[in-house]
């Protein structure tokens, strides 16, 4: 009899312990686009943005914002490489042997990588022949190791979804505003479009802008430009965000 | 003759990083003093040096479009190019935990030199880029692998030398306070990068 009781107690006891995990579950689990999740789409954005303020992911980044075209493909695919590649290591965190971790993460990365550049050979070729060897490149973009290490090894996998996705969308803002700076004062065009009007042999035949006898600024497809334009953005955002200075 | 043009070339006009914007993230990391931008510096030469070449066999006899004819002329329609960034990367990553281990054991004064460096040079964009712009070439030669890695190498070691000498002054002078540090960094390369533009054309 004693015995039953006993074993009925631990029952209890068992279901109780299930309801409170049961609860607390519950009571943890946010919504689906809560503060702390809207957080961190929205902070690389301006506060913690990978370019200018983590100083990842520069590498890449920079050569191919000549036109707006390929840095918007650049920004698609980093976005995919980096939403996926932390998700998955999220969902492996506890299975990776720490030691070699870095190795694991540059493996799903770059198989992730090479599913990019398929699909980008498959169905946007010349996008694909401009980029070059800047797609496989994206494997050693520090943006998505550092990423990978900071925050998808300690972090739940939706959560290292959206972080993925946020600063991916931080890293392609800062390559779109490059590319649109160079693309627009470099060729006078936008997607390859002109939209400063019509540059002819002589300035009469001209139309737009360039029949007041504007010229296009050749420096501006040059590479350096690239790195100035991020200095003066980084100067920018600074100034409006005084936080972000630094002391020494 | 070939090989000093390929070597200069890939020092002054296809420079990593005025040129590419390969490795931006170390070289931005860690350019603060001489001493540990010399470090790494070394280190990258030393690990293009090794891994382009060691790209280069495999890529000849594995990856390219017809490349495994030498095991069989059946397999000549066989094209594993698609493999190449993970192998590549495989191959960084490895050599580069080899390197540290040999490096540790026959000498240990480089070891304490370079160790906390090489690590890190397994994510280095630098490294993969030589692979990746070596197999864009089509070299005929594993010696021009070579040198095209030792090259790009050398080039990385004058960039990062060169800005971290600059970032020492230019802590001294006074610069607008949102420019301070990493803006500031950018602008400077921007600017090395045009005069390293004026080695456009050179030929020996």
């Amino acid at each position: 009899m004693a015995k039953e009781i006993s074993a009925t107690s631990e029952e209890k006891e068992a279901k109780k312990k299930e309801m409170i995990l049961f609860l607390s579950n519950t009571a943890e689990r946010e919504h689906f686009l809560s503060k702390n999740n809207r957080k961190l789409l929205s902070d690389p954005l301006n506060d913690n943005n990978p370019i200018t303020v983590q100083v990842l992911g520069i590498c890449s980044a920079l050569a191919i914002t000549v036109q707006l075209e390929p840095a918007i493909v650049m920004a698609l695919a980093v976005t995919a490489v980096m939403a996926f590649s932390n998700m998955i290591v999220s969902i492996l965190r506890n299975l990776i042997p720490n030691r070699i971790r870095i190795i694991v993460q540059l493996i799903i990365v770059a198989s992730l990588v090479i599913l990019v550049d398929q699909v980008l050979k498959a169905y946007a070729y010349d996008v694909s022949k401009q980029l070059s060897v800047f797609v496989g490149l994206i494997i050693t973009n520090c943006i998505i190791m550092g990423r990978l290490e900071a925050f998808a090894l300690g972090n739940g996998v939706y959560k290292s979804f959206l972080d993925g996705i946020g600063n991916a969308a931080g890293y392609g803002i800062i390559l779109i505003i490059v590319a649109f700076f160079r693309e627009l004062l470099g060729s006078g065009k936008l997607f390859g479009f002109e939209v400063l009007g019509h540059k002819a042999a002589t300035m009469a035949e001209s139309t737009g802008l360039y029949s007041f006898g504007y010229e296009n600024n050749g420096l501006m497809l040059l590479s350096p430009m690239a790195l100035i334009i991020v200095g003066i953005l980084i100067w920018v955002q600074r100034a409006r965000n005084r936080k972000l200075i630094e002391q020494n | 003759m070939e090989y000093v043009n390929l070597f200069v070339r890939s020092i002054f006009i296809e420079n990593m990083i005025f040129a590419y914007f390969l490795g931006m993230c170390s070289y931005l990391a860690v350019s603060k003093t001489v001493k540990t931008a010399v470090g790494l510096g070394a280190a990258v030469i030393f690990v293009l040096g090794i891994t382009v070449p060691i790209n280069f066999l495999l890529d000849q006899y594995l990856l390219r479009p017809g490349a495994l004819e030498w095991l069989n002329p059946e397999y000549a329609y066989i094209d594993l190019s698609f493999l190449s960034f993970i192998m590549f990367i495989a191959v960084i990553a490895s050599m580069v935990q080899l390197v540290e281990m040999i490096v540790e054991k026959f000498a240990p004064a480089l070891y304490g030199a370079l160790g906390i460096f090489l690590p890190l040079i397994a994510v280095n964009c630098a490294i993969l880029g030589g692979s990746l712009f070596m197999q864009q070439k089509s070299f005929d030669a594993v010696s021009e692998a070579i040198t095209y890695g030792l090259g790009s190498g050398v080039g990385w070691f004058l960039a990062i030398l060169a800005i971290a000498a600059i970032r020492e002054k230019i802590a001294y002078s006074n610069v607008p306070a949102p420019l301070k540090g990493l803006g500031i960094t950018f602008i400077i390369t921007g600017l090395m990068a045009i005069g390293f533009m004026s080695f456009m054309g050179i030929e020996i």
